[in-house]
């Protein structure tokens, strides 16, 4: 197995992982984890085509992942303060308890 | 002016009004009225327009500008999408202006939104890299997931907002897990070097995967089925006037997008794609008109029709290049105009406290508010699809793409559904114009229209008309609209 | 002769041992041969602690969360300056100005000082400030 597979592997496992998580948890915050660690997932593939692809010396995957780390953080940012208003609102971070609004 | 700046005029003047505003908004004292920055961000947006317009000028003069290595291309398709977008932001902060009852501090921070999001979108539309697509699609995505919970006192609001947040960054990370294997598979990110990339790739199977998990990811932008659950509950939730912008607006830019990247990006696997557009196309419009049937509140039955007017869209992508640019730029226009208008109406009628929700509580409105009754009902046979008005000719260019193309049982899937659509637009006409219940109308407080908000509805309206009895102005635009695959092969800034 | 290259690691592993037998030595010979006497002074916090008060699991105030955000974001935004610094010196030959790498970072740091400046007059800087405008 070449290290470009090994790393693929890695982050298609991660990948799966985040989704996991993110799809049976029910706490806001861990549902949070989980759909960082697909971001981060991505971040691994780009980072490995980058180093293994035929064109190291254009740096694209590298500037790619710095953008999608910063994106990410501000997106975490974002969340959290939407939960902490959730919080406030609900006294509860689960999501199941959240279900005011139905059809 | 250099051509880098020309290029991002219209999302130059944005970025500057919004800084302004939002720096402005901390420094007015509590309490003062917000509606100065307002009019600072109306003014923002008129002239990004107008930006946009002077950058058609230059093109029509010049041809396609590109700009910052080949990242940004100014063509007639991206130059059609930043008018649309600027118009939308127009309308909603003409609308918006009068929308917050008392002054609350934090009023400024709503305009300044509004214009970050509106520059994320414009530079979707204009970006032929992938990372700025990214970009765009994030800064424009973590603005309305702000605006969605923007009415904070109340429960309702910050659910909207964690479920928009939650299941878009779900969909954000598929996004670009499908952009890192396209990078993978063809070595680049933009999308010239990317179709031919595809050419020579030894990784076919990893290109189609990646193509899907782009799909899944932009999928959910535009609430296209499966990926539409959180449609309802966030339009539900959300400001009115915002759910009139985010159904159109980001919609627009993802549809944008997905045109640039499918026709441009991967025509190698046009028979690949196709097939799940037909799925997706086929599931939102079924589910959405469906789902409709059964809803009591009124902005949760416009948020099903939204996603069937998703899959009215996506038959669009099932012709020819230059035929589903057309049809889907035509379609987008119009679909702005009158869902635009339609949740316009309604938060001038329920106003921020959104009283009135349930199609209970609109029977016997017109004996009321007459002028605004005639005006949603105008709205709602646009959005059914009846002759003279935009919401026909956006139908009828959709589906002769489509049939011209070969693909007879979708525009039969399609008539159909207008068919059950029919349905539940007009239980909600017939209530506005049937004899009102005891209570329904009587505790609904008349407020009054303000000069603005009439100006945003007049327009809305005069854009919905404008586009069914003379829909040749925009089909000249729109038909010469295609973008071409030009930088094919775009050269990389080598760094070192 | 050529061995292979992780053998140069033998006395990086040398040292992590010695290291750890010398902390562990210590902290075992001091308990085995000291005498034991617990008084309430040694029993407490050492210097600079102090007593532990109430549940380890109780409720921060939620500026903490504020200011946890906001170093967040303010760390992040550092990560761009970083391939500009490497890449400065040859800026100049790919965008064919000589000062236009220079301007580009003033701008990008302008917008973030517009950021700090935003937070900073919503008072949610100002620690002591109990009824801050800037609430969620």
């Amino acid at each position: 197995m070449t290290p470009l597979n090994l790393f693929l592997l890695l982050s298609a496992l991660l990948f799966s992982i985040g989704l996991a998580g993110a799809l049976t948890r029910r706490n806001a915050i861990l549902v949070l984890i989980g759909i960082e660690l697909m971001l981060n997932a991505a971040n691994i593939n780009l980072i490995a085509f980058w180093r293994f692809g035929p064109n190291p010396e254009a740096l694209t995957g590298v500037m790619f992942a710095i953008f999608s780390i910063s994106v990410a953080a501000a997106e975490a940012a974002v969340g959290l303060a939407i939960i902490l208003a959730v919080y406030r609102h609900n006294k509860t971070t689960n999501l199941n308890q959240i279900d005011t609004l139905k059809g | 002016m250099s051509t880098n700046l020309l290029a991002l005029l219209p999302e130059l003047v944005l970025t500057i009004t919004g800084v302004l505003v939002m720096v402005l908004e901390p420094v007015i004292p509590a309490g003062k009225s917000r509606k100065p920055l307002g009019w600072l961000a109306i003014l923002g947006s008129l002239l990004s327009g107008l930006a946009a317009f002077y950058q058609l000028q230059i093109v029509n003069a010049q041809g396609t500008l590109t700009a910052f290595y080949s990242t940004i291309q100014i063509d007639p398709f991206s130059i059609f999408f930043h008018l649309l977008i600027a118009a939308v932001v127009l309308v909603t902060l003409l609308g918006s202006l009068d929308y917050f009852e008392s002054p609350i501090t934090h009023a400024g921070e709503y305009f300044a939104l509004v214009l970050f999001g509106a520059v994320g979108m414009m530079f979707m539309t204009s970006s032929v890299e992938l990372l700025m697509v990214f970009i765009g699609l994030e800064i424009s995505s973590i603005s309305t997931y702000i605006l969605a919970g923007f009415r904070k006192g109340r429960a309702t609001a910050s659910e909207s907002s964690i479920k928009y947040f939650l299941l878009g960054s779900f969909a954000t990370a598929f996004f670009l897990y499908g952009v890192a294997l396209i990078y993978g598979a063809t070595g680049s990110t933009s999308i010239g070097p990317i179709a031919a990339g595809l050419a020579i790739t030894r990784t076919p199977t990893m290109a189609i995967l990646a193509v899907a998990m782009v799909l899944i990811g932009l999928g959910f932008k535009v609430s296209a089925a499966p990926f539409h659950v959180w449609t309802p509950d966030v339009y539900q939730g959300a400001p009115a006037p915002v759910v009139g912008l985010m159904s159109t607006a980001p919609k627009a830019a993802a549809f944008a997008v997905l045109l640039r990247f499918l026709f441009n990006g991967t025509p190698m696997l046009h028979g690949h794609w196709i097939l799940l557009i037909e799925i997706l196309a086929v599931a939102s419009m079924c589910l959405g008109n469906l789902g409709a049937l059964k809803q009591h509140d009124v902005k949760r039955l416009l948020a099903y029709s939204s996603i069937a007017h998703a899959g009215y869209l996506l038959v669009a992508f099932t012709g020819t290049h230059q035929n589903a640019v057309a049809g889907a730029c035509f379609y987008t226009a119009t679909y702005a105009a009158m869902n635009v208008g339609a949740f316009l109406v309604l938060s001038q009628l329920s106003g921020f406290s959104e009283r009135i929700r349930s199609i209970e509580d609109f029977t016997g409105l017109a004996l009321k508010r007459p002028g605004m009754s005639a005006l949603l009902g105008f709205f709602l046979l646009s959005l059914i699809g009846i002759p003279f008005t935009g919401g026909f000719f956006g139908k009828f260019y959709v589906f002769s793409g489509a049939l011209q193309n070969g693909h007879v049982w979708l525009g039969i899937v399609g008539l159909a559904n207008s068919g059950v659509a029919c349905f539940y637009y007009l239980r909600l006409l017939a209530a506005i114009y049937s004899r009102p219940t005891s209570d329904s109308v009587a505790y609904i407080p008349v407020r009054k229209v303000t000069a603005p908000a009439a100006v945003a509805l007049a327009a809305t309206a005069l854009a919905t008309l404008g586009l069914g009895i003379l829909p040749n102005k925009l089909v000249h635009l729109v038909e010469r609209a295609t973008p071409t695959t030009t930088a094919a092969v775009a050269v990389q800034p080598t760094q070192q | 002769m050529q061995t292979h290259y992780i053998w140069q690691y033998i006395p990086l592993v040398l040292q992590i041992l010695v290291a750890l037998a010398m902390a562990g030595g210590m902290v075992a010979a001091s308990f085995f041969i000291g005498k034991h006497k617990r008084t309430k002074v040694k029993l407490g916090a050492y210097e600079c602690g102090m007593d532990p008060v109430g549940d380890a699991r109780g409720r921060f105030s939620v500026k903490f969360y504020m200011v946890a955000m906001l170093f967040i974001l303010f760390d992040v935004e550092a990560v761009f300056i970083m391939p500009w610094a490497v890449i400065y010196r040859q800026l100049h030959t790919i965008t064919g100005q000589r000062l236009f790498g220079f301007w580009e970072m003033v701008v990008y740091l302008g917008f973030v000082a517009v950021g700090l400046f935003y937070v900073w007059k919503k008072g949610i800087l100002d620690w002591t400030n109990t009824s801050s405008r800037g609430d969620l």
